[in-house]
């Protein structure tokens, strides 16, 4: 597939480009759901094809083909270039690219169990088994699934790369829908949308979808009759770790990313509230706050070798000690800001995608507590955990997130189960407030496989490792 | 480029007799020129095709995808179906395949637009620039030509082409951003000038706003607010999988709206975009959803039609067998009011251009949190008073657009496109409402 891929490289800087790459990719994704404990779906995917990118003066220009055959190669290697040459009617300052070290390189994530390779007749049986479960549990409706992906992409750039990725991802989810007069309620499991990772399907294993199906059936249920979330203006929060992964993914990881601080997603993802100058400076949370974006974790869903740019994976300090020190970025993001090097944090979703500024792994580091002394620790608060909605506005400041379920904590014991929880607030003055931090043995890389970014849409795989945490006076029980 | 009925012809020609079979090739071009500080800084186009194959094996039913269309790749998708089919177990909901049926006479398409280059595209954006007169900018022009071809084992075939162009962008000050889009089937329809005149305009008029107490307040909402509260109430109520799950809101018969709003789902409006047909072969026809505020249908697939003794009304979607059907082309009638005469008719609210990041808190009763975006007016009496700061929403979609609750409709229906978080494009007028619940500000 190199060779595709040079050829690409060399027509799109024979007709112009400063700078050029491809890659090539073969992504196979399979997945398969039930609902009631039947099978309802079965799908293989397979997308392969080329894309190249292009630099001529301040634009970026990208084509891609399904064709992979040298002359369609050359095709849209010199197409990118035309289009990035369009760009210029519309100037700005030429973009620069930070150094990166060249390399010739293969990398593969680790896998115990080829997930591919595992019987779809097995994988059925534990979907269809699983959902039968939460039926006879009290569940009107469930539904499981699983996704795998096998990716391979080879990459070159004009400056000398050559480096080939082979990342097997894979993981599942399960949810429990209950419907009562006038409301449903839903429980998941491990997650809202499961848990995913760089690893074989000894992952899925690892869940035990089988033995958590009953107790969230019952539990979605249960919430039917549970009081609703009671309303404050300021009470003490824990979140467990699954929302949390949220939290961070939204308030944090959007809000560090480079693209959006320079205005690149300025009329769709949005801006930043983040502003260059207070880098190094900016009081983010509490000195409890540690967060980095580092693509080496193994088994994290955010891992590679390489980006899409090849710089090699590495970890990146955003949050220390509370002060905001890094962000997610790329060559040309890094260039503008005037940061030294590549965040390594760029990537595109399949073939036909123009790579861009991605969370990696953004993730905070754990404390020295545990959940259960969070709660002995509080006289009046609430425990809530599942992420159920998410809204944040365009600078990632003001945040109301919803979820599945929550508990009272009155004089350090957790007390009633509480439907329809909410909270709210503001990034910093929330990250300010945070006061524990679950420890090491809480620590879960949570995967995300659904984050949106771009135009034309882009859907990227990025991972949260996560602790619980406690938050002080945070407005709950926000009611429409 | 292949043919894309070739394609599924040749599909079609592998699969053993007595094995049910549908074949749906799309291919075309899609580009997109984005600009962000004033400046085009991503501008992609990529040859698109995708070969969607759909088996059932004697009630055992597995889907296959490939992008590739050498004779080895198609027998490779083929046996990968089929190896998968004979894998799984029967699945008692398989409707069958859709059976013959002639689609409606539509054709949204635009030479012109289906061949646009990128100077095209950056002529529109360069005009957008420009008219904002010293704003920064951002913002897309894209363009789309598509073939779709539909063919499955009952005799079913079908073919189908669309043009889309879209230009969206705002304009920005130190302390608002304002903004304005346009959607057509043909790119020459398109004035950047004009879009960009009127991201300034909003811009400028937007700049230095001061807070406001949250609380119920009367809105006038812009076709965009519209089309998203419109895809709330198709992805949470309209979908059957929704009614059949005992999730919807929906009551056929019932006064649910006011009874000013009329809504259906119609591929042939002369504003609309798409082709007239499903992802599985079923033709689309006008769809009546709300007749003059009462609840008359929701849409099926063919899986939701058998599960609920109903017909498909032609709403399948590309992989939506698990999440059920979605209009793609709602219509919601226009009123008689220019938008400036609903706004005189305010006693105390808001002028709201878009919404952001809106997700839904109760799925039953549709209760949505989200914010504002690219310009807020407080409006008294009629007047414009000035512009306030964005502010979060927690509104129940159902009850705004209840029985009483519109107090008018705009003239201005308007093609939006994007409309289901990505999916489809309504047509839709600007709304008067009673009350919207503001439930904070954006600064906490």
């Amino acid at each position: 597939m190199f060779e595709y891929a040079e050829a690409a490289v060399e027509a799109a800087i024979a007709a112009g480009a400063r700078y050029a790459d491809a890659r090539v990719m073969d992504r196979r994704h399979e997945s398969m759901a039930a609902r009631n404990g039947e099978i309802e779906g079965l799908t293989q995917e397979q997308s392969v094809g080329i894309g190249v990118r292009a630099l001529i003066g301040s634009g970026w220009g990208f084509a891609s083909t399904a064709d992979l055959d040298t002359d369609a190669a050359r095709r849209v290697g010199a197409e990118a270039a035309a289009i990035a040459r369009a760009s210029a009617s519309v100037p700005g300052a030429d973009l620069e690219l930070t150094p990166v070290e060249v390399r010739q390189d293969s990398w593969a994530n680790e896998v115990r169990e080829d997930p591919l390779a595992v019987p779809l007749a097995e994988k059925g049986d534990m979907l269809a088994t699983v959902t039968r479960t939460m039926k006879d549990h009290g569940a009107d409706t469930a539904n499981a699934g699983y996704d795998i992906w096998d990716t391979t992409k080879w990459l070159v750039s004009s400056e000398g790369h050559r480096i080939d990725q082979h990342i097997v991802e894979c993981g599942a989810r399960m949810d429990a829908t209950a419907n009562g007069e006038t409301e449903t309620q839903r429980r998941s499991y491990p997650g809202i949308r499961g848990q995913y990772g760089t690893r074989g399907w000894e992952l899925v294993r690892e869940l035990d979808l089988p033995g958590n199906s009953a107790r969230i059936a019952e539990e979605a249920r249960a919430l039917l009759t549970a009081p609703e979330c009671p309303s404050h203006d300021a009470i003490d929060l824990i979140i467990g770790s699954e929302q949390m992964a949220l939290q961070i993914h939204e308030s944090v990881g959007h809000a560090v990313e480079l693209d959006r601080i320079l205005g690149w997603e300025a009329a769709f993802a949005g801006t930043s509230w983040l502003d260059l100058a207070q880098l190094g400076s900016l009081r983010f949370g509490s000195d409890l706050m540690n967060v980095t974006a580092d693509a080496t974790l193994p088994g994290a869903l955010g891992s590679f070798g390489y980006d899409d740019e090849g710089t090699p994976a590495h970890p990146v300090d955003i949050v220390k000690d509370g002060i905001w020190v890094g962000t997610l970025s790329g060559r040309d993001s890094a260039a503008l800001a005037g940061i030294n090097e590549s965040g390594g944090a760029v990537r595109g979703d399949g073939y036909n995608r123009l790579p861009m500024v991605r969370m990696t792994n953004v993730g905070l580091l754990p404390g020295d507590s545990s959940l259960e002394e969070m709660i002995a620790a509080t006289e009046d608060g609430i425990l809530v955990d599942t992420n159920r909605s998410w809204s944040i506005d365009d600078k990632r400041l003001n945040f109301q997130f919803g979820c599945e379920i929550g508990w009272e904590i009155k004089n350090g014991k957790r007390g009633r189960m509480i439907k329809n929880p909410t909270y709210t607030g503001i990034g910093p003055n929330f990250w300010q407030s945070l006061d524990m931090l679950g420890n090491e043995s809480e620590w879960t890389f949570w995967g995300t496989p659904n984050c949106g970014k771009g135009q034309p849409g882009q859907i990227g795989h990025t991972g949260h490792p996560s602790v619980p945490c406690r938050f002080r006076s945070v407005r709950v029980g926000v009611r429409g | 480029m292949t043919a894309p009925m070739d394609v599924c012809e040749r599909v079609l020609e592998l699969v053993d007799d007595g094995v049910e079979a549908e074949v749906r090739v799309t291919a075309g071009t899609e580009a997109l020129t984005r600009f962000a500080t004033g400046f085009i800084h991503q501008n992609v186009a990529d040859e698109a095709r995708l070969v969607h194959l759909r088996v059932v094996v004697d009630g055992r039913v597995a889907e296959a995808t490939t992008t590739q269309v050498s004779d080895d790749a198609l027998g490779r998708l083929v046996r990968s179906a089929l190896d998968a089919a004979a894998l799984q177990p029967v699945d008692p909901g398989w409707p069958g395949l859709a059976p013959v049926a002639s689609p409606p006479d539509i054709d949204h398409w635009d030479d012109a637009t289906a061949s646009a280059d990128p100077a095209a595209r950056a002529e529109r954006v360069g005009a957008f620039v420009k008219a904002a007169d010293g704003l920064e900018t951002a913002g897309f022009c894209s363009t789309e030509g598509l073939h779709v071809a539909f063919a499955n084992s009952a005799g079913q075939r079908l073919t189908g082409r669309t043009t889309s162009a879209q230009l969206d962008g705002i304009a920005r000050t130190g302390t608002s951003d304002g903004s304005d889009r346009a959607t057509s089937v043909r790119l020459a329809d398109l004035d950047g000038a004009a879009a960009g005149r009127e991201a300034s305009r909003r811009a400028r008029e937007a700049a230095d706003a001061t807070d406001l107490e949250p609380g119920s307040y009367e809105v006038v909402l812009s076709p965009s607010c519209v089309v998203n509260v419109l895809a709330f109430l198709a992805i949470y109520g309209f979908n059957a999988r929704a009614v059949e799950e005992g999730r919807s809101f929906t009551r056929i018969g019932e006064a649910q709206f006011d009874r000013s709003i009329s809504l259906a789902d119609d591929v042939a409006h002369p504003l609309a975009a798409g082709i007239g047909f499903d992802a599985e072969g079923t033709p689309k026809r006008r769809h009546q959803l709300v007749e003059r505020g009462v609840t008359t249908a929701v849409v099926h697939d063919r899986r939701t039609a058998k599960a609920l003794g109903a017909e498909s009304t032609g709403h399948a979607v590309p992989g939506g067998g698990a999440f059920g059907a979605l209009p793609a082309n709602l219509v919601l009638d226009a009123g008689v009011a220019a938008p400036d005469e609903l706004v005189v008719n305010i006693g105390r609210g808001l002028l709201v251009t878009d919404f952001w990041y809106t997700r839904v808190l109760d799925p039953r009763t549709i209760v949505v949190t989200g914010l504002t975006r690219n310009g807020v007016w407080l409006v008294e009496d009629g007047r414009i008073v000035r512009p306030v700061t964005n502010l979060r929403f927690t509104q129940s979609f159902v009850e705004a657009l209840g029985p009483g609750a519109v107090k008018g409709v705009g003239s201005d229906q308007t093609l939006v496109g994007g409309a289901t978080f990505g999916f489809g494009a309504y047509v839709v007028p600007s709304l008067h409402l009673a009350a919207w619940n503001f439930t904070g500000g954006a600064k906490g």
